[in-house]
């Protein structure tokens, strides 16, 4: 474990590079007057207002507000997507039926939604968290239905062999079977609350990280506009990080494709 | 009146007494009376010595057609993988079956597994129409078919769990069952971090474990090297006598087939039937001779047996070069070529 921690020690350098040259460049762009500064400020005067943000509360107050409804959203995705994709990827007859209607309730542009979900649910909290919720759902749901549909025969038989009953069947086989799909599922439906939180922030609220970048742009404000960019992208970053850690360790029988 | 308690005793008695009723006794009567008792008792036991029969098993697949659509006078997308299988395999008996590739010997292991069923014919176990999978029957199946997200440990625990043996009890019997194929120290790993020898072992591990009268072993051994291999065959062999389990195992390897079984049943290219039975003349004692391979019953037995074998691996790449070449009608010639080559 020690070791571990050195090699990814000794590989920081290594990985941080590309970061640290894309920085560079930010910095270098406005300075020599390819962009105006005006409205592309340099990375280190963005990192400043980041800090002053940080320092007068405001950026906290902003982000728990936006963790909060993606988080809400995200849970009851997570909630509903699970147990309703092992219902259609274990009864094959159910998922008959439903496929067609899946498939086109796929291509539905969840934005346009939004009006519907405004007229339904006003433009309070519920109308953003449901959309959130409506936009992961997809991913959760769908992953965990093709996980349980593409379960290798092979291993059913063999539980079928070895007296396996129907529900050890789903515990032993299905279930941890499809954990890697699920998981798939579970990751990209992070991506996609911030994404919608965003769309959702900007269309219709009054607070939340993505009203303070659009209200930034309202007020020219480019340092915020970035500073708010900045501080989305962080987030994101570090909710994919959770959960790629949680699905590691739930998948740690998988072979590593990817080192580190 | 004093009755003797045993099989043999209640239908000899009721016989007698049956036929006493309306026959005079006389002497050609009673001899005759003893024939059929006689005759009636050995097919009372060779029926109960029977473990495993098969009667006329057919299976039928049905596939996606492609070009391959003659299938001896069935539909394009029906195959006919066996066509009347009759095999029967006495309690404690180690029956091997050879034939070529794709001929439905892996089908023929899951219709006695009770994992599918056939289209026709029927399979008895202990003269039990088989009609599912159970615990008495072990399975070691050609592609190892082991839990990706269990240890070798928890492969072969799987069994026994639906035993209800308690964990303790389970871990020291997986445990003992893993070092009994060599594997002792890797109970912890997954089955990625194993070379295909070994989940091939734990797989075996796994059939054992849970102490099924019947194994069924499909290639067990064909992933090994060639000492792995012997040692294993060894080793099988003394856990057969040890155990009096009945076996029936698939290989390729007339070699195996010969050192390993009392008796060898050959089968045909698709549709696979059995097409010649061989009993092995050696002794059990014999085999764990060291030069029983080039002992001159086991020569004879093989190149006998290859004799046999020869013509359907001939017949068999006859029906795979036809379906090749029907396909290359449909597909472009890049596709074929990979076919050859491969
Ligand atoms: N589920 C299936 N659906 C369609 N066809 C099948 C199926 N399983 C097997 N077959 C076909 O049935 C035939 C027999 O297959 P089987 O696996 O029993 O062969 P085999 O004798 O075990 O071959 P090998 O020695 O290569 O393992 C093959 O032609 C195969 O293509
Ligand atoms: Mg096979």
């Amino acid at each position: 474990m020690a070791n571990n921690i050195i090699v990814q020690l000794k590989l920081l350098p290594q990985r941080l590079l590309a970061i640290i040259i894309f920085l560079l460049i930010w910095e270098i762009v406005p300075w020599v007057g390819l962009a105006d500064p005006s409205f592309v400020p340099p990375a280190s005067a963005t990192f400043a207002r980041l800090w002053e943000l940080l320092l007068s509360g405001t950026l906290l107050t902003q982000t728990s507000i936006s963790l909060q409804r993606a988080f809400a959203g995200f849970a009851i995705a997570v909630v509903t997507g699970i147990p309703l994709g092992f219902l259609v990827g274990w009864f094959k007859t159910f998922e008959k039926y439903m496929d067609p209607l899946l498939q086109t309730f796929r291509q539905l542009p969840i934005l346009a939604l939004f009006p519907v979900f405004i007229l339904l649910f006003g433009i309070g909290e519920i109308s953003k968290i449901a959309m959130i919720a409506l936009a992961c759902f997809w991913s959760v749901f769908m992953n965990t239905a093709s996980g349980v549909m593409t379960v290798d025969p092979l291993l059913v038989k063999s539980a079928r062999s070895m007296g396996a009953s129907h529900s050890d069947m789903f515990k032993k086989v299905v279930l941890p079977a499809a954990i890697p799909a699920i998981f798939t599922g579970v990751r990209f439906a992070g991506t996609v609350a911030l994404l919608m939180l965003v769309a959702a922030e900007m269309v219709g609220a009054s607070s939340g990280l993505g009203y303070f970048v659009l209200n930034a742009q309202q007020r020219y404000a480019s340092r915020d506009i970035f500073a708010g960019i900045v501080a989305l992208t962080l987030l994101g970053v570090i909710i994919n990080y959770i959960l790629v850690t949680i699905e590691k360790k739930a998948t740690s029988w998988k072979e590593d494709i990817v080192h580190g | 009146m004093r009755k003797k308690w045993t099989i043999g005793g209640i239908i000899s008695g009721t016989i007698y007494e049956n036929i006493a009723q309306i026959t005079p006794k006389n002497e050609l009567n009673c001899q005759l009376l003893l024939i059929y008792i006689v005759s009636y008792m050995t097919r009372i036991i060779r029926e109960t010595m029977t473990k495993i029969k098969a009667e006329n098993i057919k299976k039928i697949f049905k596939i996606r057609s492609n070009g391959n659509s003659k299938n001896n006078g069935n539909t394009p997308n029906e195959l006919l993988a066996l066509g009347g299988v009759d095999l029967s395999i006495n309690k404690g008996e180690f029956v091997s079956i050879v034939g070529p590739s794709g001929c439905g010997k892996s089908t023929f292991l899951d219709l006695v597994g009770g994992l599918s069923k056939p289209n026709e014919g029927n399979i008895y176990i202990d003269g039990k129409p088989v009609n599912g999978p159970g615990l008495d029957r072990g399975i070691v199946f050609q592609q190892y078919a082991l839990f990706p997200w269990r240890t070798a440990l928890g492969n072969v625990e799987f069994g026994l769990e639906n035993q209800n043996v308690l964990k303790k009890e389970r871990t020291e019997i997986a445990q003992k069952y893993l070092s009994l194929v060599g594997l002792a120290g890797f109970e912890n790993r997954y089955p990625y971090e194993l070379s295909g020898g070994m989940k091939q072992r734990v797989a075996i591990a796994r059939a054992l474990a849970y102490d099924p009268d019947i194994l069924l072993m499909d290639e067990p051994f064909g992933a090994l090297d060639a000492q792995t291999r012997e040692i294993l065959q060894r080793e099988l062999l003394h856990i057969w006598e040890e155990t009096h389990k009945t076996i029936l195992f698939i290989t390729h390897s007339i070699d195996e087939a010969v050192f390993l079984s009392d008796r060898v049943a050959i089968m045909t290219a698709r549709p696979g039937v059995i097409k010649k039975e061989m009993a092995v003349p050696l002794s059990r004692p014999a085999r764990f001779e060291d030069d029983i391979r080039t002992s001159q019953d086991f020569v004879k037995t093989r190149y006998e047996l290859w004799g046999h074998l020869k013509e359907e691996v001939v017949k068999a790449q006859q029906i795979c070069a036809n379906t090749t070449a029907n396909l290359s009608l449909e597909k472009p010639v890049t596709t074929l070529e990979k076919v050859m080559t491969t």
